[in-house]
Formats: structure tokens, sequence, C-alpha cells
């Protein structure tokens, strides 16, 4: 990166993003780190200080010609690839036609994964069916990998009466038992150290269980995150803990979350094994995630991640990032954009072509519509129906105390 | 002079004010700086006043709160935000065990005034994260001063008041209001403008903490609310037909008993409105306080109107909030005994 002011450091230090609006972004063209600066070590052998290296560097396995390479390469076939392209493509147009959706009110708000879409789609990919998934807000395509029908999600969106929430949760805020994918939680971070227990629980019972979370670099500076680390450094459990620093956190930017280098160190202290890894670069958290899991599913506890990316859209539908940040700054982004990485990738090695790539598009789009249509059927938020008034005083506790049943037949609906 | 301001720029003139008043003053909290704020409500504050004393912190609640609790400590006046009030429960054990006690534990050698600002409430499609309404949470919690403003004109004034006072301050703010008053209706909801309390001196002014507001004097029935609710009281009373004396309370703690009791003396039937949950909720406290004061001039039991003692819902909101029929029906009733 070009060397900018991030600071000023009178009377103390209050940091500041490299870029306000107006400034020219200027990433310094494309990472210095390239594949193969790094080496895989042994995931059954490596320790937290087999790690420094991979905690201030960059994993990477793409480089900027879509060419793979270096001990990280998984060597995936091409069916593989191309399922987790599609994936991606399947969240970036499901994405666009709700926030679409959102503007005409069928939903009450909305957020985007834009640009972070290899994150949670390639980690989910390299995890096994049974393992646990505690995700943040940007990390909803791991419902794709596991299989959720998409009519299902679109209804939890538009809160209708399908919604498995039942209207009562904000839109995005998915859960999904089938999949082992908790309820995501408006409170930020608080998932990351229940991740934890879930792994302790697994590794009680004996179960060949894995448990992933996430959070971002903001929220990082919450409790649970060090909690998360101390408890997963104490007692060892199979959990793999991920840091994305997208570099904002709403207005935030990461310089001011923290005054350290990079958040894959923080994990050092912990004793914890820490590997930064380049977010955009599907084959890159892929592998660094699967050797994540052969050290937890063989008992040598946790991972602790840094994914590092760039938040391309908005925090969420409720705010324009132009007021903090430059128009477009995305574009200069060194890691680029995850799916058309993948694609260059598929493409040189001819395992793709731009005419397969439009029709897949196209096929997608037509799935998406296809299946908003089949949501609204049952109702939207603009519209209703909703679910029933009744929805509100059923569990909150397992069977409605009396004075809850006496406000639910004040309430007579 | 006077200026016709909606609460967003009401609440941004008190702090400009005490900001250009007291050096002492800060304010920090997430996105409170540069974006000034996701409501707006710091806006231009960082600019005018420099990045030390408007600032963004880390994204943590327990955090702020433990810093703005040192920064009291150590002579300052801290004004932190917290995002929203349903995020505020991280920081509770340095509020709860640690800010409100200090200066009893101290002997009062120490003393922590600074002030929380956060919105609260619902009516914004937010579902149970962002649309609670926590007050009784603090109002149980001795140590601690709690405000919830219901119009610009009383917001800047009580929070001009929460600034300067050497206590710290809860300080709710009803988000569905931040832009206009609410009256139960989402499908018709006006603006500040042209409203008579949107017309909010530019200078320095109190609204004194501790003082119940009356909106409306009757002689039927006293409605009692506060933040978002004192509005669609308004339009319950009208819906009602009945002579009603609306009361805003404006401060919780210290409550203003003596305008409540005397109100209810006079009217002798008395109704009781807040989001909240009900169960141990601020209305709870009032009705038992009333009853001992006024049992002989009570012609109806005191009721309440309240939230559910459910997770706030979010597409069917309305159904959780006390609607004008609601509030409406239980006035009726205060007048059939």
């Amino acid at each position: 990166m070009t060397e900018r002011v991030t600071a000023t450091t009178t009377p103390y230090t209050i940091g500041r993003p490299p870029f306000r609006p107006g400034e020219e972004a200027d990433f310094g063209g494309k990472f210095k780190e390239q594949p193969g600066d790094l080496n895989r070590p042994d995931p059954l052998t490596c320790g937290a200080q087999d790690t420094v290296a991979h905690a201030v560097g960059l994993v990477r396995v793409l480089d900027d010609n879509g060419i793979a390479s270096g001990e990280w390469d998984p060597k995936l076939d091409a069916e593989t690839l191309i399922q987790g392209l599609e994936y991606m493509m399947r969240l970036r147009i499901f994405d666009d036609r709700m926030i679409k959706m959102q503007r005409t009110g069928k939903l009450s708000f909305y957020m985007r994964s834009f640009g972070e879409e290899a994150i949670a789609i390639a980690q989910t990919m390299a995890l096994e069916t049974q393992d646990w998934i505690f995700p943040s807000y940007r990390q909803p395509g791991a419902q794709f990998v596991r299989g959720r029908d998409m009519v299902s999600m679109i209804c939890h969106c538009i809160g209708n009466t399908e919604d498995n929430v039942k209207g009562r949760q904000m839109p995005v805020h998915y859960t999904w038992k089938e999949g082992r994918f908790i309820s995501i939680s408006s409170p930020v971070g608080t998932q990351f150290s229940q991740a934890v227990g879930v792994a302790m629980a697994s590794a009680y019972k004996g179960d060949d269980e894995v448990c992933i979370s996430w959070l971002g670099d903001g929220t990082s500076a919450q409790g649970d995150y060090h909690y998360a680390l101390n408890f997963a450094s104490t007692f060892k459990p199979p959990v793999i803990l991920n840091v994305v620093n997208n570099q904002w956190a709403i207005s935030t930017h990461a310089n001011l979350a923290t005054g350290g280098r990079t958040f894959a160190e923080r994990g050092l202290a912990y004793d914890i094994p820490s590997i930064r890894v380049d977010g955009n670069d599907f084959l890159a958290l892929y592998s660094v995630t699967k050797w994540a899991r052969d050290r937890g599913a063989a008992g040598l506890g946790a991972t602790h991640i840094e994914v590092y990316t760039y938040r391309a859209g908005a925090h969420s539908s409720s705010d324009d990032p132009i007021a903090y940040r430059p128009n477009e700054e995305f574009k200069h982004w060194p890691g680029g954009d995850p799916i058309v990485r993948l694609k260059e990738h598929l493409i040189k090695n001819d395992m793709w072509d731009e005419k397969r790539d439009e029709a897949l598009a196209q096929k997608i789009d037509d799935e998406v519509m296809t299946s908003y249509k089949a949501a609204c059927e049952f109702g939207d938020l603009a519209s209703g129906p909703y679910p029933p008034a009744s929805t509100i005083f059923t569990e909150v506790y397992e069977t409605v105390p009396w004075h809850v049943q006496e406000q639910r037949e004040e309430l007579g609906k | 002079m006077m200026a016709d301001m909606n609460m967003i720029k009401a609440l941004n003139s008190a702090l400009e004010v005490q900001l250009e008043k007291d050096p002492n003053v800060l304010i920090f909290g997430e996105d409170v700086g540069y974006f000034g704020g996701v409501f707006r409500v710091t806006d231009g504050l960082q600019a005018k006043f420099g990045e030390h004393r408007v600032f963004d912190s880390p994204l943590a609640e327990g955090g702020i709160a433990a810093i703005a609790m040192g920064m009291g400590l150590n002579g300052l006046r801290p004004v932190a935000e917290i995002q929203f009030a349903d995020y505020i429960f991280p920081a509770y054990d340095q509020i709860v065990n640690e800010i409100a006690k200090v200066r009893h534990r101290s002997g009062g050698e120490f003393t922590a005034p600074l002030t929380f600002r956060t919105p609260a409430g619902g009516g914004i499609k937010g579902g149970h994260h962002h649309s609670q309404s926590p007050e009784a949470q603090f109002t149980h919690t001795p140590g601690l001063k709690v405000v919830y403003c219901s119009t610009p004109y009383n917001a800047k004034g009580l929070l001009t008041a929460a600034i300067e006072c050497n206590d710290p301050v809860i300080f709710f703010e009803p988000k569905r209001c931040y832009r206009g008053p609410f009256y139960g209706d989402p499908h018709n909801v006006p603006t500040w403008s042209g409203h008579p309390d949107a017309e909010v001196p530019e200078g320095h002014y109190v609204v004194p903490m501790e003082e119940a507001r009356i909106v409306r004097e009757g002689e039927a029935c006293t409605v009692i609310a506060w933040g978002t609710m004192v509005h669609v009281c308004e339009q319950a009373i009208k819906d009602s037909g009945i002579d009603c004396e609306l009361i805003d309370m404006q401060t919780l703690v210290p409550w203003d008993r003596d305008t409540v009791v005397n109100s209810i003396k006079k009217t002798g039937r008395c109704v009781i409105v807040h989001e909240a949950p009900k169960t141990s909720g601020f209305g709870a406290e009032m009705s038992a306080s009333i009853q001992e004061r006024c049992f002989y001039h009570l012609e109806a039991p005191i009721t309440r109107v309240t939230g559910w003692d459910t997770p706030f819902p979010h597409t069917t909101e309305w159904d959780y909030m006390p609607s004008p029929e609601r509030i409406a029906a239980a006035i009726k009733k205060t007048q059939e005994e």
C-alpha cells in the first residue's frame, strides 16, 4: 500500500482510513505477497509458533493471472471448482434481486455479501456436512452449499407466512437447523464464543464435528471475540475462528478498530495457529479451511484465520458508503473480484468459457426470479399476509405461561 | 433565536452547544465521528470540533462504557453513543456495577459524570434487536438517572440537563420520532415540520430533569407515557373522545411523582402506557407508588397498556406496540367503573 497518514497522534492516536471521499483510492496495485511465499505446515504437528509468518503474510493460491501454485494449492477437480463458481454467482444474483426488492418495500432491510462471496462458500465446501456453522451477516452463502432452498430463504427475507423464523427477525437473520446453520444475531460477535461451546460439546460427545464461526474486523473489538480465543486456547476444542477483515464496519475503518498490524497475529498470543488468507481467492480459502478442519478433527484444537478482503458494497440497505469512502473504492482492491478470479482460473485451465458462464448466469437469474415469485405467493412485507399475530406469543418459553396466555387473549387476534 | 428542528437536529444542537461551552465534553461511539452517526445525530460535529473531541470508537459497548467512566473519573464529561439500546448489554456490567455505584462505594470521593445516549423503541421494522425499550433495566439500578425524551424541544433541553448533570445519565431517544411524531399509524407518518414542539431555541437552554410535562390537561382520566407512546396516547385520547390529562414523564429516575399524584387526585383514573414488556416494566413501579398515595381517590383500577411479555417481533410489530385502539379501549374502560 502507498504510504499514507493513517492516524493523528496528539494528544492520543485517532486512526484514519487510507482514503476519504474526494480522494483517489490507491492500494499500491496488486498484493506484494505471492502464492508459494508461505509453506503449508503439517496440520497434525503444527503449533502456533510454526505460523508466525502466516499470521503476518498472506496465504494465496491464485496469482494475479489466475494461475494456481504453491503448497497451499488444494488441487480441486473441475467439478468442484465449477460448483464453487456457481454458488458464488448464485449468491451475487440472489443479493442483487433482494436489494431491488428491498427498494420496493417487499422487505424491510437487506445486506449483500458483494465482494465476499468466496468466503463462506469456499470455507463451507471445505467442511463436512455435519460441521456446525456460526455465521455473521455476510455468510448466507453457506446455505447454498448445504442445499437450502432459495424459496425458503426468500420467505424469511420478506417475512411472509412461510418464513421459518415466523416473522420474528429482520431479513437476512437466517436460521436453518437442517443445515446446522445457527440463527444470525444482530448483537455482533455473540456467536463467536458460542461456537467454542458447540465445539466443546462435540469433543465431549466424541462426535466427528468441527464448528466454524466468523465475525468482522470491527466486531473483533467485542469481548466475545477475546472470550472465544481464550477458551479455545484453554480447552482446545475443534473450532475454526475467522476474522473477516473487510476493512469496514459500517463507516469505521479497520484502522480505528485496532492499533495492531494484522488481526491474525492476535491468535499467536493465545498460542493458536493463526493464518492470514486472501479472502478473494477461492482456492486459498478452501485450502486453509481444510487444513484447519484436519487439525480440529485430529483433536489439535482451534485455528484462527484472518480473511483479508474488502466490503465492496454498503454495510446494509440503510447506509450509503459514499459518505465515508471514495466512490467505487472496491475497484482498486488488490484482491479483485472473487468470482472473476475463479472464473479466469477456470477459463485459463480450459474448464470453462464465456458462453457457459453467460448461460449459467441466465439460468441462475431465472431460478432466482422463479423462486422469488414462488415465495411471494405466501405474502411479502409490503402487502402481507404476515405470520399470524399468535406467533408473537409462542416459543417464548417451551409452553405458554399464564401471563403470556392472558396477553395473547387480550390481543384477541 | 428559534428554529424549526426535527429531533435529530435538536439533539445535534444540544451537543454542539455543549462542545462549544465546555472543553471537557467529548463525544464518541460507533460511527459517530466522520460519518456522524447512523441516525446522523452527531453529523458535522467532528469537522467542527476535531477528531479528538468527536471520534469513532472500536465496536465494543463494554469498552465504550468503561472508557467513558474512566474519562469521567478524570474530570471529563463524556457523551457516548450506544448505537441501539438493544446493544447496551455488553456494557451492562460497567454501567450497573461500576458507573452507577462509584460515587457511593468510594464514599463520595469519585464520580463519573457521563451521558449515554441511545436510540430506543420500536416502529422501524427493527425486529427484536433494534426495537427494544430497556428503560426498566436501568431504573432498577440505583445511582443512574434515566431520561426518555419525546419531542425536539425536550430532547435538546433534557440532553443539555443530562450532560450538565454530575450523575451518570442513561438518555433514551425514541428513534421512531427522530424525524416526526408517531401517532400509531405507520401509513401516515408526519414530519416534525410545523409542530409546536419542533420550535427549538438555537442556544443553550435546559428542560429540567425530574419534571414531567403535562401535554394536555383533562378531568376524566390521567394517561401517563414516555417516548414515542406520548404521541400514540395523544391520538388514543382523541379517538376515545374522553377528556384525559396526558403526562409525558420525560425523566423516569427520579420521576415527578407529585405531578402524577396531583393529576390522579383530580381525575381518579389512570392508564400507564409503555412499549416495554409489562412484567417488571416501569409502569409497575409507578402503579404501586400511585396506589400508595391515591388509593382513596381512585375510581377505577390503574391500568397498564404495554408491549407484551415476549421478544419484540419484526413483521407483526404493530400487533406488539400499544396502539391507539388498545389505549383508547383502556381509557374507556376506566370510565365504566
